[in-house]
């Protein structure tokens, strides 16, 4: 049991604020977890004391703060072991990671006939831009399905995997399900038919592994805001012979060497991938959540986040007339469900009411949504904050909803 | 009653409400005595699509008044939908179009609603001032 619960959850201000003049319940963190005062005041910190463009000035403050970027940079790729501080490029998102990928490595490597393959688990913004990479390169665009557990079909993966296979995209964990895709087997098998894979961390950094040696990942992103750090700031981790051979995505300030009208030349990785003046306060702010996980041991918050799903599940299956999406070997964080004659926007509405917050709707999955044959879900997701109370809460407000509701 | 009487009425009932769940629960009730819409009549070409609910609206034009049968999925937009059938229903389109619906805007729970995107208020608003055009025309 992770012991430190109440007392980290003192760490985040806004989990003691009232909305709607109850307590806040928060379970939403899969769209975003909430922010802990050391990262708030990391990013105060930044604009009070040492704001300045990097990379640039020589003056003091302007070292300052390229020294604390480029610390973020080194200490990112600490956490996610990879082998060079210039493997990471720091982007505004998981969102715009990928669209780096499909763009530079889709224009490098991609060509007429060659196969991209996603799943259908993905998120859209793990799914958009390659449908439009294979539109662009007249590639052929392939998707694995998942079965009724919520799992993905390993046996049409590996029939799907062949030569022209160029690249495999997945996430780790399901947005939507929660599932915890076998992430180390799936690439495996994409190297084994020489094809390059992207690794959507999204759900997964903040609460399994996130070793991208150990996974063997060619390319690993996610978003700062998804694991306590601020909005606006994500990582996109590549191979460094890879980054190195790719042709850049934007250009502009920062990512160039030489400018003549004749010629323009590059900068050095990562700078290569970012042009003009980055978001300088985000990585800041990132560092400051990673070293806020330091303070605990990393196996007590996934225990105690499984912990917390397994209740969860559980509480939730009391309910008559609920029915929980998938049932993967493996879940993480996610509860996704709706309940029978019930509207799932009306569900969300009415939690809120009484300060409790879930998603509902797509959750930009149509592909999952369509395969599910609903319109939308509920979906309940937690962080390490996150309470038995919490789940109790949840569970007594729609059973008061439903009061509400049938008449 | 005029937009305006109804308007006035709608206010002073949801404010005489203590908290939002009480609102809530009155707009719900608006919504189950809104007359049923025939099924036939949920077609496509009369879904107003929002995010995540679907609103139907079938609109004639009589002597250049507007009246129409409305239907959600959810029953808060259904309740949403049969206050703007309170207000609007059978009133003449130059009285719609001309409508001052502020009270969207910065009524409590309107505001809140109106705020949402994903609950179709505004598509509502703007699928029914559409159809008082066509039918001052008319």
């Amino acid at each position: 049991m992770f012991r430190d619960v109440q007392s980290a959850r003192r760490d985040f201000p806004i989990l003691q604020s009232l909305v709607n003049e109850r307590a806040l319940v928060y379970l939403d963190s899969a769209a975003t977890t909430q922010k802990p005062q050391v990262v708030i005041d990391t990013l105060t910190d930044y604009y009070t004391r040492y704001n300045a463009n990097i990379h640039r000035g020589n003056y003091s403050l302007a070292v300052e703060a390229t020294n604390a970027y480029e610390n973020a940079r080194a200490k990112v790729a600490r956490f996610i072991n990879a082998e060079h501080p210039h493997e990471i490029v720091f982007t505004r998102g998981t969102t715009e990671s990928i669209n780096l990928v499909a763009y530079s490595f889709g224009e490098g490597f991609v060509k007429e006939g060659d196969e991209i393959i996603v799943t259908e688990l993905e998120h859209h913004s793990n799914y958009v831009p390659w449908k439009l990479l294979c539109e662009r390169k007249n590639a052929k665009f392939r998707v694995v399905p998942f079965d009724e557990n919520g799992e993905l079909d390993l046996e049409q993966y590996k029939a799907m995997l062949n030569e022209r296979t160029r690249l495999v995209a997945f996430n780790h964990i399901s947005n939507s399900l929660g599932t915890v895709n076998p992430a180390k087997e799936i690439i495996r098998l994409a190297h084994d038919a020489g094809a390059v894979t992207l690794v959507d961390a999204a759900q997964s950094v903040q609460h399994i592994s996130h070793d991208v040696r150990d996974l063997d990942a060619d390319f690993y992103v996610f978003s700062g805001h998804k694991m306590y750090g601020p909005m606006g700031v994500g990582v996109l981790y590549g191979k460094e012979r890879l980054l190195e051979a790719m042709p850049p995505f934007q250009s502009g300030g920062e990512m160039i060497d030489i400018v003549s009208s004749e010629k323009v030349t590059f900068n050095v990785l990562p700078y290569k991938f970012e042009a003009g003046t980055p978001y300088v306060p985000g990585p800041i702010g990132l560092s400051a959540a990673i070293d806020y996980l330091k303070c605990f041991d990393e196996k007590e918050v996934h225990a105690h986040e499984d912990a917390l799903l397994k209740y969860g599940l559980e509480s939730l299956k009391e309910i008559p007339g609920l029915k929980v999406y998938g049932n993967p070997k493996q879940r993480s964080s996610i509860l996704p469900f709706n309940i029978e004659g019930v509207q799932h926007y009306d569900l969300g509405i009415l939690l809120d009411a009484r300060g409790i917050a879930v998603r509902t709707g797509q959750h930009c999955t149509q592909p999952i949504m369509d395969a599910l044959g609903v319109t939308g879900t509920v979906r309940a997701s937690l962080a390490l904050y996150n309470t038995r109370e919490d789940i109790d809460a949840l569970v007594n407000g729609i059973h008061r909803v439903l009061k509400l509701l049938r008449r | 009653m005029s937009i305006k009487e109804q308007e006035k009425t709608l206010i002073e009932n949801f404010e005489l409400l203590e908290n939002w769940e009480e609102k809530y629960d009155y707009l719900i009730e608006l919504g189950y005595e809104l007359p049923e819409m025939s099924e036939d009549l949920k077609t496509e070409q009369n879904l107003v699509k929002g995010c995540q609910s679907s609103v139907w609206f079938n609109i004639r034009c009589e002597n250049h008044k507007v009246f129409f049968e409305a239907d959600s999925d959810s029953l808060i937009v259904k309740g949403i939908v049969a206050v703007v059938d309170k207000l609007f229903n059978g009133q003449t389109a130059e009285d719609l179009l001309t409508a001052d619906l502020s009270f969207f805007e910065t009524v409590g729970l309107w505001r809140h609603l109106s705020a949402q995107r994903s609950n179709g208020v505004s598509a509502m608003l703007a699928h029914l001032k559409k159809a008082a055009t066509d039918c001052l025309t008319d």
